[in-house]
C-alpha cells in the first residue's frame, strides 16, 4: 500500500496535469487563445446547438417518390419499344415500385422480354406464361440509387445553404434516407426550410396548342402529353390559365444551366438564366423550330409562365418573368444555381433555439453544476475531514479530466451533457465513500492503520468495478438510442464513470500515500 | 482534520422486519403505476407524440394570453395550449399534431409565426413530425428494455443468477414507479425523461450490486449464519454508504432542479426520484428478494477460498 512505484506517481501525475492543461483553454475565450502560442491546446468543448443557438433540421430524401418518377417516366419507353417491336399489350400501368403490363399474344412473350429487356439494363423484366408482366429495379440498382440520390442531396442542400450565408453549417447523413442540418446561430429557419423544401426542377416544355385543358381534362389527352397547374401566383393574378396541356418530352431541363440571377425588366423582378454550351444549342434548336409557338416555363410540375417564341433564342441565355417579388426572384435564382433535388425533401424534425435562451441555459448550466460541486466538496469535507479533502481534490481533477476529454473529443456539450456533469460529479464520489466507509469497517475491525488502509482500497475495488460498469452500461445504451443532446448526456455520463474511477482510486491513493510518508500521522483520522 | 459528522458504530435496524411492508407498499404503488399509465396515460411531449412547442418571449411587455389564442385559434391549426411560465411575458405555446404528415407540422409553425406578429422573440422552437415520434418512442422502450437485461445479465456473471433476478426485479420497480409518478403529476414526458429513467436504472443497480456484493462476501465470511440475519447485516454494514452517497448525489441533482431551468427540470424531477426510489428498492426490495430466491451458499463460498488465498499470498 506504501510503496508507489516512481513511473506510477508519474503516470498519474501526467495525467492530471494533462487533464487540467487541456481542460484550461475553456475558461478563455477565444480571442485570447488564438494569440496563444500554437503549443498551448486550443480546443474547448463545442457547445451544441441548444446552448450556442442554432437550427437542428432533420429531413427526409423521399427516394421512393423519385422513383416512381423515373418508372413514370420509363413508361414511355416500355410503351415505344412494344410499339416498335409490334407487340401487343395492354394495362400498361405503375403500380407500386413495378411498371406492370400484360402481353396479349402468348406466342410473343419471350420477344416482349428480349426487347424490354433494353430499355433500362436497372430494371428486372418477368413476364409469366399468362402474358403478365412487371418490370421493376433490382435491389442493388435500387440501393445504389438510394445512396446517390441522399449524397446528391447534400452536395445540393450544401449550395443552398452556402448561398444563405449561413456560417459553419454541418450537414451530415444520417441513417438510411435522412440529413441531418445543423445551423449555429439561425434563429429563424423559415427561410431556410422554404428553399429546403423545394426541389427545385426546372424544365421547358412545349405548350400544346391542338387541344384545350377541358378537352384534355374530358379523357382526350393527346399520348406523350401531360396536365400541368399553373402557379398560384400566376393563375390568380392575371386571371391567365389555370392549367397547360404541355409535350411531355423536354426541349431543356435546368441542369444545364450554368448561372442564374434576380434582376428587373419593366420595373417587375424577374430571373435571368444562362445555358452551357451544349443546353445553349438544344434550346436554340427547339426555339428555331417552334417560333410562334408557347413554351412553358415549368417549376416543380407547376408553370410559371409560357411565352410565345418569336424568334429563335440562340445567344444560350433567357430570362423567366412571372409573378415574382424581389425575393422570391432571388430565392429561385439562388435554386437554380444551386441545381435541383434528385428526390423531394420532407422536413422531419425541427429544434430551433433562440441566442438568448442558449445563453440563458449556458448560465443556468453553469450554477446549477457550481452549486451542485460546492455542496458535494462540502459534504465530503464535513463527513470525512481531511479524507474528504483529498477526494475533493480528486473531484477537482476528475472535473479536469471530464472537460478535457471532451474537449480532445470534439464532443458537443449540450444542456443535458451539463446535467450529466453536475450529476457525474455526486456520483463520482460514491468510489471515496465507498473506500473510506470500507476503511473505517476495517479500523472497527481491529485491524491496524496501514493494513485498514491497504484492505480499504482493495476490498472497496471489486464493488467499485461492479457499479461504475452498469453505469456505462446504461451510458452506452443512451448514446446508441439518443438524438442530439441526449446523446451530449450520454457521452458526458460515461466520460466521467470513466475518468471518476482514475481519480477516485488513483489520485486519492497517491495523495493518501503522500500523506502518510509526509506527516507519519499515528491514526487514520476517520 | 477530523470529520465533523460521523456514524460511529453499525446500526441494528432489523430491515428484513420491514421488507413485507416493503414489498407490499411495492407492490402497491407499482399497481397504481400500470394502471394509471394504462388508464390516464403519460403527458407526452412533442418528442413522442409529434406537434410543435414553441417558447416565445413578448419584447413589449407582458404577454397577453388570450390575445395571442385568439390570433391562433383563427388560424384553424387545432386547439393551441398557452401556458405562462417564468417571467410574466414568457409563454409556452404547443400546437397539436397537423393532419397531413410531416410537411403540414412545419407550415403550421410558419402559420403561427406569422399570426403572431412582430414584437416577440422566439427563444425555442421544436417541431417533431409523426413519423420521427413513433420512432423515438420504439427507441426508448427498446433502449430501456435493453438496459434492463444488459444489467440483469452482468449481475447474474459477476454473482450468481439469483442475484441477477433481484437485481432486475428491484430496477423494473423502479422504472415503473417513475413512470408511474409522471402519469400521476402528469408531468411532461419527454427524451431527456428517458434518459433519467435510464439513468435511475443505472444509478439504482449500482446501489443494489454495492449491497449484493456484501451480501455475498458475508456468505463466505459467516457460512453458517442464517440468511434472514445476512442480508440484515450486510444492509447495515453498508448502510451509511448508501446514505452518504445517495446525499451527494441527490444535492448534485437538487442544484440541477433548482437553478437549472426550464429545460431541466422533467429531467431532474424523475432523476430526485429515481434517486430516493432506487435507494428504497436496493434495501427493501433487492436484498430481502434474495431470501425468497435463496443463492446457492456453497457456490458462492467456493471462489473464496482461492481468492482469498491468492489475496493472502500476494505481496
Amino acid at each position: 500500500m506504501l510503496y508507489f512505484a516512481q513511473w506510477k506517481i508519474a503516470l498519474i501525475l501526467a495525467v492530471c496535469a494533462l487533464g487540467v492543461l487541456l481542460s484550461a483553454p475553456n475558461l478563455f475565450n477565444p480571442a485570447l487563445l488564438a494569440s496563444l502560442p500554437s503549443f498551448v491546446p486550443h480546443k474547448q468543448v463545442a457547445l451544441g446547438l441548444d446552448l450556442r443557438g442554432g437550427s437542428y433540421l432533420l429531413l427526409q430524401v423521399d427516394v421512393a417518390a423519385a422513383q416512381r418518377e423515373r418508372l413514370n417516366s420509363l413508361t414511355d419507353s416500355v410503351r415505344n419499344v412494344l410499339r416498335d417491336a409490334k407487340i401487343g399489350y395492354t394495362g400498361l400501368n405503375v403500380e407500386g415500385d413495378a411498371i406492370v403490363f400484360a402481353v396479349r399474344d402468348e406466342d410473343r412473350i419471350e420477344d416482349a422480354r428480349t426487347a424490354l429487356a433494353k430499355v433500362d439494363p436497372d430494371l428486372n423484366v418477368s413476364i409469366d406464361s399468362d402474358g403478365s408482366g412487371n418490370m421493376r429495379f433490382s435491389t442493388v440498382a435500387t440501393e445504389a440509387r438510394r445512396q446517390q440520390a441522399v449524397d446528391q442531396s447534400i452536395e445540393i442542400i450544401r449550395r443552398r445553404i452556402d448561398e444563405t450565408g449561413t456560417k459553419e453549417p454541418t450537414i451530415q447523413r444520417e441513417g438510411q434516407d435522412r440529413i441531418l442540418v445543423q445551423l449555429p446561430g439561425v434563429d429563424n429557419p423559415e427561410h431556410v426550410k422554404a428553399l429546403l423544401g423545394r426541389t427545385a426542377k426546372l424544365t421547358f416544355q412545349l405548350v400544346d396548342t391542338g387541344v384545350s385543358v377541358d378537352d384534355a381534362r374530358r379523357g382526350r389527352l393527346p399520348p406523350g402529353d401531360e396536365i400541368l397547374p399553373a402557379e398560384e401566383g400566376r393563375a390568380t393574378r392575371a386571371g391567365g390559365p389555370t392549367a397547360y396541356v404541355v409535350r411531355k418530352r423536354v426541349m431543356v431541363g435546368g441542369d444545364t444551366l450554368v448561372d442564374a440571377q434576380p434582376s428587373f425588366q419593366n420595373n417587375d423582378p424577374v430571373v435571368s438564366f444562362r445555358f452551357d454550351t451544349a443546353g445553349a444549342k438544344r434550346f436554340g434548336d427547339a426555339t428555331r423550330e417552334n417560333v410562334g409557338k408557347p413554351f412553358a416555363i415549368v417549376l416543380d410540375n407547376k408553370v410559371i409562365s409560357a411565352p410565345v417564341i418569336r424568334e429563335p433564342i440562340l445567344g444560350g441565355s433567357g430570362i423567366i418573368s412571372g409573378s415574382f417579388t424581389v425575393q422570391t426572384a432571388s430565392d429561385l435564382a439562388l435554386l437554380l444555381r444551386a441545381g435541383a433535388l434528385p428526390a423531394p425533401i420532407t422536413i422531419l424534425e425541427e429544434r430551433t433555439v433562440g441566442p438568448d435562451l442558449g445563453a440563458d441555459s449556458v448560465h443556468a448550466g453553469t450554477v446549477a453544476s457550481i452549486v451542485g460541486v460546492a455542496l458535494v466538496v462540502v459534504f465530503m469535507v464535513l463527513f470525512y475531514g481531511l479524507f474528504g479533502v483529498f477526494a475533493d481534490v480528486a473531484l477537482f481533477f476528475n472535473l479536469c479530466m471530464m472537460l478535457g476529454a471532451l474537449s480532445l473529443l470534439g464532443a458537443t456539450l449540450t444542456l443535458p451533457g451539463i446535467a450529466g456533469i453536475a450529476l457525474t460529479m455526486g456520483m463520482a464520489v460514491d468510489a471515496n465513500v465507498l473506500i473510506y466507509e470500507r476503511i473505517r469497517e476495517e479500523v472497527r475491525g481491529g485491524r491496524s492503520m496501514l493494513s485498514a488502509l491497504d484492505a480499504g482500497f482493495k476490498r472497496a475495488f471489486g464493488t467499485i468495478v461492479d457499479s461504475h460498469v452498469t453505469t456505462l452500461v446504461a451510458g452506452a445504451l443512451l448514446y446508441w438510442l439518443g438524438s442530439g443532446p441526449v446523446k451530449g448526456f450520454a457521452v458526458t455520463l460515461s466520460i466521467g464513470v470513466l475518468t471518476s474511477l482514475f481519480s477516485a482510486i488513483l489520485v486519492t491513493r497517491l495523495l493518501i500515500v503522500t500523506w502518510l510518508r509526509r506527516s507519519k500521522p499515528k491514526a487514520i483520522p476517520l | 482534520m477530523r470529520p465533523l459528522i460521523v456514524i460511529r458504530r453499525t446500526p441494528k435496524i432489523d430491515f428484513m422486519r420491514l421488507h413485507i411492508a416493503g414489498f407490499a407498499f411495492s407492490i402497491l404503488l407499482g399497481i397504481v403505476s400500470i394502471a394509471l399509465f394504462l388508464s390516464v396515460g403519460l403527458n407526452y411531449g412533442i418528442d413522442f407524440r409529434g406537434g410543435t412547442l414553441i417558447e416565445a418571449r413578448v419584447t413589449t411587455g407582458p404577454a397577453d394570453l388570450g390575445a395571442m389564442r385568439a390570433k391562433l385559434d383563427a388560424l384553424h391549426i387545432g386547439e393551441a395550449s398557452l401556458q405562462g411560465f417564468g417571467t410574466p411575458s414568457d409563454v409556452l405555446i404547443r400546437l397539436p399534431e397537423q393532419p397531413g404528415g410531416d410537411a403540414a407540422q412545419m407550415h403550421a409553425v410558419e402559420l403561427a409565426r406569422q399570426a403572431l406578429g412582430g414584437g416577440i422573440d422566439y427563444r425555442r422552437v421544436e417541431v417533431v413530425g409523426p413519423s420521427v415520434g413513433s420512432e423515438l418512442v420504439r427507441a426508448g422502450v427498446i433502449a430501456t428494455i435493453l438496459a434492463l437485461i444488459a444489467i440483469a445479465i452482468y449481475v447474474w456473471f459477476r454473482f450468481e443468477w439469483q442475484f441477477g433476478v433481484g437485481a432486475m426485479i428491484s430496477t423494473v420497480h423502479d422504472v415503473v414507479t417513475t413512470v408511474g409518478l409522471f402519469a400521476i403529476f402528469q408531468l411532461e414526458f419527454n427524451l431527456t425523461t428517458l434518459a433519467a429513467i435510464l439513468t435511475i436504472a443505472g444509478y439504482s443497480i449500482n446501489d443494489t450490486v454495492v449491497i449484493y456484493d456484501r451480501v455475498r462476501e458475508s456468505m463466505r465470511k459467516y457460512r453458517t449464519m442464517p440468511l434472514r440475519e445476512l442480508i440484515n447485516l450486510a444492509l447495515n454494514e453498508t448502510l451509511s454508504r448508501t446514505i452518504l452517497t445517495v446525499s451527494t448525489t441527490a444535492l448534485a441533482v437538487l442544484s440541477l432542479l433548482i437553478f437549472g431551468g426550464e429545460v431541466l427540470r422533467g429531467f431532474s424531477i424523475a432523476m430526485l426520484w429515481g434517486i430516493v426510489i432506487g435507494t428504497y428498492s436496493s434495501l427493501f426490495i433487492a436484498a430481502p428478494l434474495l431470501y425468497y430466491v435463496q443463492p446457492n451458499r456453497r457456490s458462492i463460498a467456493k471462489p473464496a477460498e482461492t481468492a482469498g488465498v491468492r489475496a493472502e499470498g500476494a505481496p
